[in-house]
């Protein structure tokens, strides 16, 4: 493990970034554990200041200092990309083993399934269900409508891989030797699957948490709980950008852009290095 | 086209395409059937208390006409199996009530008028976008030492990564507001009256239209150039790639005839698949440059309470969708040989 780190950090630049990035980010986490300021509570230093020395990020017109907000703000967004993460990797390993072993007619349903999950415009069924939800919208639920609803390319393609290991020989042993198939699924299957499942939980973070700013924006999500989506929404909702007080949109874009840069760049180098062929191109070897 | 292969054709290609274009709409449209129904509160009587606490003008009468509606487009008078049929009879019939801000104007008609702004923006921002990412992903598989090609791809990466909103409002602050060359919002500028007759007014609609257009371009740009870089990657070094070379085929040649001619099928099968996906940035997008459009129409609707708009522009955009869908996999065939003489 180490030294697949060591590997990556010596061979690949776009690694090197990823850490520097997400080491950035996660200072900004461990920091909320710390601050001065609770977030829920406005007016505690002066409103409208630009960056300075004392308040990095400035402050809002809320009378909140910007910087320590937002450290708030990337834990919760992170938390909500990881909850919506597990929760649609468990529906997608589901889908994806079961039609994949199974076959026949149950595919042929799930799949079809999945592909009208895969079409269907998300962005105005969440508006719905957010406008429906309003006040009762929180984080958690958030996270949950968004497992719920992210699984169907994943799903997919854990099926096409299973289809590929069905017809290994290890399988047909399996088989032979009287293992049930929940049982060369769960113990024979699954872990070869598991790396894709890495691979695309990182991009499923990244989705949720674009999500979350999209329905923030929209002011369709949990507004009292500070997000990166919640930041831009108080600022637009105190017309940020016409007042002058540009640093309240840009201080939360800048740090979603580092966050998503860090975690995509993190995605594409773990990606490459997990597949061979890339790899030895990666390594020069 | 043979009798036979016609028949094949029929069986094998074009059924199950219309069997899954009604399973999408199928299961979109029972969606948001059930949606309301799990919500925890009354639908209808919080609507009808908000209207009636924002002040709304409206005599008695009207408020109980729009009560009515209300039950009717929340799907709750009668049993369930009842209310489900309605639901669906009152969408053959292209009824979806009236919008609750604009009583009685119908969403069908607000929709309608809407439509062309999102799609004169959407149609030729993904023409673009799909040309230029998978020509140039391709060129940069070809020519892997091109040092411009390098940069447009970290370009194209970077931006792809990053949330629809926050590219836009980057492209807003930076060409609106820092370097004021574009304008802030709108589809044409305030107080003019739409006049399609007049030359001046299509070109200040078009100036209103680049930035919108450039951010939904700069979003798809990078995710087909990745896409045709990694299917292009394996076939540069194909025997017949190889081939054309020795025979000293011009380059061009190979790259558009031989390389990206192979790889542009599964692109297009992808561009079916993200429509969805398009759309809905489409939608956001709008809302960061306020633009007429359906996603304007549904930020009005989402901040005037207007459940009726919301609840229509969720069923046009699953059928436009669709639809969209569905009229790729027929135009399919077009480009594909094997599957036209299959």
């Amino acid at each position: 493990m180490i030294s697949i780190v060591r590997d990556l950090l010596k061979y690949d630049g776009r690694f090197r970034l990823a850490v520097i990035f997400l080491g950035g980010v996660a200072a900004m986490i461990l920091l909320s554990y710390n601050s001065p300021y609770d977030p829920g509570k406005s007016f505690v230093v002066p409103w409208d200041l630009p960056p300075s020395q004392q308040y990095i990020f400035g402050t809002t017109s809320r009378g909140q200092d910007l910087f320590w907000w937002l450290t708030f703000a990337v834990r919760n967004s992170l938390f909500l990309g990881v909850l919506t993460a597990i929760i649609s990797r468990v529906i997608a390993i589901l889908v994806g083993l079961t039609a994949g072993y199974r076959g026949g007619w149950l595919d042929r349903v799930l799949m079809s399934l999945n592909d009208t999950f895969v079409v269907l415009p998300l962005l105005p069924i969440l508006i719905l269900l957010g406008f429906l939800l309003r006040e009762r919208m929180s984080l958690f639920y958030l996270a949950v409508i968004l497992g719920l609803f992210g699984w169907p390319f994943d799903a997919r393609l854990i099926r096409s891989q299973v289809l590929s290991l069905k017809e290994r020989s290890f399988t047909r042993t399996a088989i032979y030797s009287g293992s049930s198939g929940f049982w060369i699924t769960i113990h024979e299957h699954l872990p070869f699957v598991l790396p894709i499942v890495f691979a695309t939980t990182i991009n499923n973070i990244l989705w949720s948490i674009g999500m979350e700013v999209t329905l923030s924006i929209l002011g369709l999500s949990d507004l009292t709980t500070p997000t990166l989506g919640t930041a831009l929404f108080w600022a637009n909702q105190h017309g940020a950008l016409v007042a002058g007080i540009w640093w309240w949109i840009a201080a939360p874009a800048l740090v979603t852009i580092v966050l998503f840069l860090g975690l995509y760049l993190f995605f594409t180098s773990i990606n490459e290095f997990i597949d061979p062929r890339t790899r030895l191109r990666l390594i020069g070897g | 086209m043979g009798m036979a292969l016609m028949r094949k054709f029929i069986f094998r290609y074009l059924i199950p395409r219309i069997i899954q274009y009604l399973t999408i709409i199928f299961v979109g449209i029972t969606v948001t059937f059930i949606i309301p129904r799990l919500a925890p509160t009354d639908p209808v009587e919080a609507q009808v208390s908000t209207m009636v606490a924002m002040g709304s003008s409206l005599d008695p009468e009207s408020i109980e006409a729009m009560r009515t509606a209300l039950t009717d487009l929340y799907g709750l008078s009668g049993s369930p199996v009842e209310q489900y049929f309605t639901f669906w009879g009152r969408l053959f019939r292209g009824d979806l009530g009236p919008s609750l801000d604009n009583f009685p104007t119908p969403v069908s008609s607000m929709i309608g008028q809407a439509l062309p702004y999102t799609l004169r923006l959407l149609i030729p921002a993904v023409i673009i976008s799909f040309i230029f990412g998978n020509v140039f992903g391709a060129m940069s598989s070809y020519y892997p030492e091109n040092k411009a090609l390098k940069v447009i791809e970290v370009l194209g990466q970077v931006v792809r990564s990053i949330p629809y909103y926050i590219v836009a409002i980057v492209l807003l602050v930076v060409f609106a507001y820092f370097i004021p060359i574009f304008p802030f919002s709108g589809a044409y500028p305030l107080g003019t009256r739409p006049d399609w007759s007049s030359p001046e007014f299509i070109l200040k609609t078009i100036e209103h239209a680049v930035l919108p257009a450039a951010t939904l371009i700069l979003i798809g740009f990078g995710g087909w150039f990745v896409g045709m870089k990694s299917l292009t990657s394996n076939i540069i070094s194909e025997d017949y790639v190889v081939y054309a070379e020795t025979a000293g085929l011009r380059k061009n040649t190979i790259l558009t005839q031989y390389i990206m001619r192979t790889a542009i099928l599964p692109q297009l099968t992808a561009l079916a698949m993200v429509i969805g996906t398009v759309f809905s940035g489409a939608l956001i997008m709008e809302v960061v440059f306020g633009y007429p459009g359906i996603g304007g129409l549904a930020i009005r609707a989402i901040y005037s309470n207007d459940y009726s708009m919301i609840m229509g522009i969720t069923i046009y955009s699953i059928i436009g969708v669709a639809t969209a869908v569905f009229v790729m996999d027929l135009l399919y065939p077009l480009f594909d040989p094997r599957v036209r003489y299959q």
